[in-house]
């Protein structure tokens, strides 16, 4: 036992030390990402946003976490407590979980495994799971109707997620993530696969249950949707796994479609600059539009979002699916054949 | 390799407890739950034996849409009147009787091949060689070449399952009112968009 504490205790370490170094910076994109959700959406309604605590109002964020961390935690009184307490942490755990794989500069990645790309979808279908926990056992109408929506609605969107990934993975011939940023060396996915581009951001707004498609946590009809009940440290869980799954899927946009961490063009003073800020800047604009979208457009409503999800994305997307194969069979483009 | 072990009785011990706890719970969410965290450890299993494309379809598959349409159905049961006690006997000789069928064929099936499991020769074509290939290459090299027919097959009879399920559960109702987006877009003489003058304003009649 002495000799086998010894063979993998540095390993230990250093994986803990690894996921330090994805936790933390998340963390930080975390905080940043609400600051400047709060500060776009003010902008486009013509406010100030928050600008009170802290220089331009930046430890707004911080100082709300503070403010949840020392608020009480209250179980409602019929609610399954075991599972009313797995709920937040599954989210916020799973969430994290996903971004082990991310690639943010050519080699820099924790976990460089094969099937990436199944890995990273595998955990996000599996992120309906804490608010289908949340909704049920918080033993109340408005998170079990929030949950049931939500459930729904992750379901419906991750089909059409699934055919647009497999799309780019034509082009690339490989699941692994690091690839298929290599394979966008001389052009984009977002140029050649413009539709599919667009149909997987509308996806992805639904699948992280953002504005416009927020109908799960639609406070004029269900109050707070699935956290209705939260209060203190499980909501801040809740809160951070869903921007930590809004980032992932701003990662996703960028590394499928945006080409990673690879410059615009590969000419001197934009290939110098090192490859994660090229990373950083893409998962800000593309996080920027989703925030120009929560300010710009109206909720849905709950019809009209399963319409778009089964009679114009899924059909579209499997269209695409068929479409971009033959292209690639037809005019021998396919990589490895 | 102590690692491998370890890790390997690890998941295979909370697959055996959950397994357990899913037919002990009273509660059938609480199954449900452990239903799934059993799933969740056989991918583990399968990323032990360097399987790790089958580890993610089965989660994909089974954790993310089959346990999700189950905990959704069970969720919505009305749990708390239909409990009773008393009904748990009368299952038990029904559920004997499974257990031995099964464990029956268990023994047979392990008596014919002698306990020697590198005896057993029932594929159709020898595996070719897949040194040097990933999981999913090597996994597709074969489904779609030497499997092609069993794999249109499964896809064919879930096509017809599928559409069994939509004629059972399709009717049409007289009075519902329905959103066609089409024409909504195509109606003429209903809208005008008009030009406002700042400060002037206009006529709407």
């Amino acid at each position: 036992m002495v000799s086998l504490a010894q063979t993998y205790f540095i390993e230990v370490v250093t994986i803990i030390l690894y996921c330090l170094l994805i936790f933390v910076p998340l963390l930080l994109g975390v905080v940043m990402a609400l600051y400047a959700d709060r500060k776009i959406w003010a902008a486009v309604q013509k406010r100030r946003g928050p600008n009170v605590v802290g220089p331009y109002g930046l430890l707004q964020v911080p100082a709300d976490g503070l403010k949840f961390i020392f608020k009480e935690i209250i179980l409602p009184d019929g609610s399954d407590k075991t599972v009313f307490l797995i709920a937040p942490i599954i989210t916020l755990a799973l969430s994290i979980a996903a971004w082990a794989v991310v690639p943010v500069q050519a080699g820099v990645v924790l976990a460089n495994i094969n099937v990436g790309i199944l890995y990273i979808f595998a955990i996000s279908s599996l992120g309906v799971y804490g608010i289908l926990m949340a909704g049920w056992s918080s033993n109340s109408k408005y998170p079990f109707f929030g949950a049931l929506r939500s459930a729904a609605q992750m379901v419906s969107y991750e089909v059409s997620i699934g055919f647009v990934i497999i799309t780019v993975l034509l082009c690339v011939g490989s699941l692994n993530l690091t690839e298929i940023v290599m394979a966008q060396d001389t052009m984009w996915f977002f140029i050649p696969l413009f539709p599919m581009f667009i149909v997987f951001f509308i996806s992805a707004l639904a699948e992280t249950n953002r504005p416009p498609f927020d109908l799960p946590e639609a406070e004029s009809e269900l109050v707070a949707g699935y956290q209705t009940e939260y209060s203190g440290m499980p909501f801040v869980l809740f809160m951070f796994g869903e921007y930590i799954n809004i980032l992932l899927m701003c990662a996703m946009t960028t590394i499928l479609f945006l080409g990673g961490w690879l410059p615009p063009i590969d000419i001197y003073p934009l290939n110098a600059v090192p490859g994660f800020i090229w990373f950083l800047l893409k998962v800000t604009f593309v996080f920027y539009l989703f925030a120009m979208v929560k300010a710009f457009v109206p909720r849905y409503r709950y019809d009209q979002l399963m319409r778009l999800g089964w009679k114009v994305f899924l059909p579209l997307s499997l269209f695409a699916v068929v479409v971009t194969s033959s292209i690639l069979f037809f005019f021998n483009l396919a990589p490895g054949m | 390799m102590t690692a491998q072990l370890l890790t390997f009785y690890l998941f295979s011990g909370v697959i055996l407890i959950s397994s357990l706890m899913v037919i002990s719970t009273k509660n059938p969410v609480h199954s449900v739950l452990f239903l799934i965290l059993s799933f969740l450890n056989a991918a583990g299993l399968f990323v032990i034996l360097h399987a790790e494309f089958l580890a993610m379809i089965l989660i994909i598959v089974y954790v993310g849409a089959v346990a999700v349409l189950f905990l959704f159905v069970v969720m919505m049961l009305d749990f708390k009147t239909s409990i009773n006690k008393d009904n748990i006997l009368q299952y038990i000789p029904i559920g004997i009787l499974v257990g031995v069928v099964f464990i029956a064929e268990l023994i047979i099936v392990l008596i014919n091949t002698k306990f020697d499991l590198s005896n057993i020769q029932v594929l159709p074509n020898p595996l070719s060689d897949f040194t040097g290939k990933s999981n999913t290459e090597a996994i597709g090299s074969v489904l779609y070449t030497d499997y092609i027919l069993y794999f249109q097959l499964s896809g064919v009879i879930l096509l017809v399952a599928m559409i069994g399920s939509i004629v059972l559960t399709l009717r049409e109702r007289e009075g519902v009112k329905r959103q066609v987006v089409s024409e909504q877009l195509q109606r003429q003489g209903k809208i005008d968009l008009v030009d406002v003058k700042s400060g002037k304003g206009v006529d709407i009649l």
